[in-house]
């Protein structure tokens, strides 16, 4: 299997990346190297081994689920502080056109 | 140690050299929020004694400071004793190599003042940064503010938290509530965080004085901190070389005594790698140990946050202030924070210490050798060494950067110019365009190369060959790890493969740089915590740091820390 062009802009696309057509090319190529390393996985039977889910080891507590109760939280204007276009309690952003 | 010849003003260039602060280079322009505190033309302070309102004007010591020794300054700057005093030792010694200890014993006994602790570094930073690079963000009021703090406490005869006036560096990949927190990113560059993260919480609860925020590689997505969007950081051993990373702005800071602790993040090896190439210590306690809640995520399984320093005492006093329960970290467990201070001096005799076989295939032999010393050392401590297999190490990277990249594709999503950090102007063709726009120019080439491979391995028909297989895999490396400690207490690695490498020599290679994290990025997966501590340097120059990694079981700190004491104070951290 390897990687091409159409993969990298397809992948790009999904991500929210506008690639360059350097950039393109030249994660095609190293992407497409880390990817053929990655196939040593394949080396290892894994068949009936679990996917591992929690990272905790053996034996912790695990971490409970907290009460579903308000907390307080950041007022309107201290949430809006970073954004780069802020409305009156709201983050503006570009008008919104069907994809093609 | 040197003696300190304080030569004019301490933490404001300006006095020293007459000249104008503006023409410095841009680390000295950084300290310039010092002359809030500490301008030459602002007026005498009052001698009233030490804290209070009176603790406001205490910053002014470049008015008469001048070209005297610390020593006299002391002087000056105690006029309720009138007396002369003879010169107590203490007033020899550099206040950016105090520990931890002596800081607290040094201001307890009223020999010196968090302030002035505070200002040495923040001098100090000013001198020295332009050359290592280490800070991004210079905090120094905040820094100045908390100093005082901690003074009145002396003053007020109040008990002393445990980090009392102890100068701390921030990985900029941690959030500092009225601080720029860039994440070494353009897209957070003037990002400024509404709240604290719970371990700086922890650390000013404790009395640590915050100098500023510390490079790294962007959104710690590396292993040298040239992945920074701003500038690399260079090795305050040897100036030619990378600090490691993605933490290395942490360890450089630790390493070149701009700050005495720090704080940094480790992933696959983040705070472990930098710390060996700097010769300092470093640690990542077991997943859940210490709350990422205020860390900017980057792989949430994976994702810690730890300590840097010079002295493992140090680690154990800084892990047993940040670790611990945090309702705002769902992942942080309730597993009780041990006195780690007090666990350092148990004997190690009879502990079993185990040597996986795997690490030492592909080791550069100089590496190697220290390696082997410190294994002996540790034998004539009269620990019990014994050769074990961790059998799926070599699947290792495959794995973390299958898993890794997942997780950052989906974490990074939030970047899309809405809610916070930069936005492309760009964007005529309404919202889709807008997002793409921002995260072209506001990502750098490594974090796009990680999300794309993130992407790739969670898209669709993709999922099951790459990211379910790692997971398998993974569950592979964590029995390794369990197996082994069936057998052993401590497993000993070498920290990387070789020390310290040129600035610019794997950039142009990301698999090159991946495989500098194997004998990290192991422990990472299975969650348990690991240390690096300093084994000696390299027999040839320019005879760089070599750093040996310690493992231990899940929530087995002590052990680790235990191992590491004893190896330092049988002179293990040099080696030769």
């Amino acid at each position: 299997m390897t990687l091409t062009e159409d993969d990298v802009r397809y992948v790009a696309e999904l991500a929210h990346l506008e690639l360059t057509g350097g950039e393109v090319k030249l994660f095609k190529l190293q992407l497409g190297a880390i990817l053929e390393y990655m196939q040593k996985l394949n080396e290892l039977d894994t068949a009936n081994i679990e996917p591992m889910a929690q990272v905790l080891g053996p034996g912790a507590p695990n971490p409970s689920i907290r009460a579903d109760r308000n907390v307080p939280c950041f007022p309107q204007e201290i949430a809006l502080a970073n954004a780069p276009d802020p409305g009156p309690g709201l983050f503006r952003v570009p008008s919104v056109i069907e994809r093609e | 140690m040197r003696p300190t010849q304080v030569q004019g003003c301490s933490g404001c260039p300006a006095s020293s050299n007459g000249n104008n602060i503006l023409k410095e280079s841009s680390a000295d322009r950084r300290i310039c929020g010092l002359r809030l505190f500490a301008h030459p033309t602002d007026k005498p302070r009052s001698h009233k004694g030490l804290g209070g309102a009176d603790m406001a004007s205490f910053g002014h010591v470049c008015d008469f400071r001048g070209s005297q020794t610390l020593q006299s300054a002391r002087f000056l700057r105690h006029p309720l004793t009138r007396i002369v005093r003879p010169i107590p030792r203490h007033y020899t010694m550099d206040l950016t190599e105090l520990n931890i200890s002596q800081i607290r014993n040094a201001l307890a006994a009223k020999q010196v003042s968090a302030e002035e602790i505070c200002q040495e570094h923040l001098k100090r930073i000013g001198e020295r940064d332009s050359e290592v690079r280490a800070y991004l963000t210079v905090t120094a009021e905040r820094a100045l503010a908390q100093a005082r703090k901690v003074d009145r406490l002396v003053t007020e005869g109040r008990p002393l938290p445990a980090l009392a006036g102890v100068p701390v560096a921030i990985k900029d990949a941690i959030v500092t509530r009225g601080v720029r927190t860039t994440c070494a990113s353009k897209i957070l560059e003037n990002y400024v965080s509404p709240y604290d993260a719970t371990a700086v919480e922890r650390l000013e609860s404790a009395g640590g004085v915050i100098l500023g925020k510390t490079n790294c590689d962007e959104f710690a997505m590396g292993s040298s901190t040239e992945n920074s969007a701003f500038f690399p950081t260079r090795n305050p051993v040897e100036p030619s070389r990378v600090p490691g990373g993605s933490s290395g702005g942490s360890a450089a800071a630790v390493a070149a005594h701009l700050a005495t602790i720090a704080l940094g993040s480790d992933t696959g090896g983040s705070i472990r790698q930098p710390a060996a190439y700097c010769g300092v210590a470093g640690m990542m306690g077991s997943y859940g140990r210490v709350s990422r809640y205020g860390l900017v995520a980057f792989a949430s399984s994976l994702d810690h946050i730890g300590p840097f320093a010079r002295s493992v005492a140090d680690l154990a006093c800084v892990l047993g202030v940040i670790a611990g329960r945090d309702p705002l970290d769902s992942t942080s467990v309730d597993v009780p924070v041990r006195d780690y201070g007090a666990a350092l001096d148990g004997d190690v005799r009879g502990l079993k210490v185990g040597i996986p076989r795997e690490y030492f295939e592909g080791l550069s032999s100089e590496t190697g050798a220290n390696i082997q010393k410190a294994v002996d050392l540790l034998a004539r401590l009269g620990c019990e060494v014994h050769s074990i297999s961790l059998p799926h190490t070599a699947f290792a990277i495959g794995c973390y950067y299958i898993i890794a990249t997942a997780e950052a594709s989906s974490n990074l999503a939030r970047y899309d110019g809405v809610r916070y950090g930069f936005r492309s102007e760009d964007h005529k063709n309404g919202l889709r365009e807008m997002y793409k726009k921002t995260r072209d120019a506001g990502f750098g080439a490594e974090v796009k190369r990680r999300i794309m491979l993130g992407t790739y391995v969670l898209s669709s028909g993709y999922y099951d060959a790459y990211y379910r297989k790692a997971q398998q895999v993974r569950s592979l490396i964590a029995r390794d790890f369990l197996e082994a400690f069936d057998e052993v207490d401590v497993i000993v690695t070498p920290t990387s493969p070789f020390p310290a490498f040129k600035l610019g020599e794997r950039v142009d290679d990301p698999l090159q740089m991946y495989l500098a994290d194997i004998y990290t990025v192991n422990a990472s997966l299975a969650g348990i915590p690991g240390i690096s501590v300093p084994c000696g340097r390299t027999a040839t120059k320019p005879c760089l740091p070599v750093g040996m990694q310690i493992l231990a079981r899940h929530f087995d700190e002590a052990r680790l820390l235990q191992v590491a004491h004893a190896f330092e104070k049988a002179g293990g951290f040099a080696i030769a």
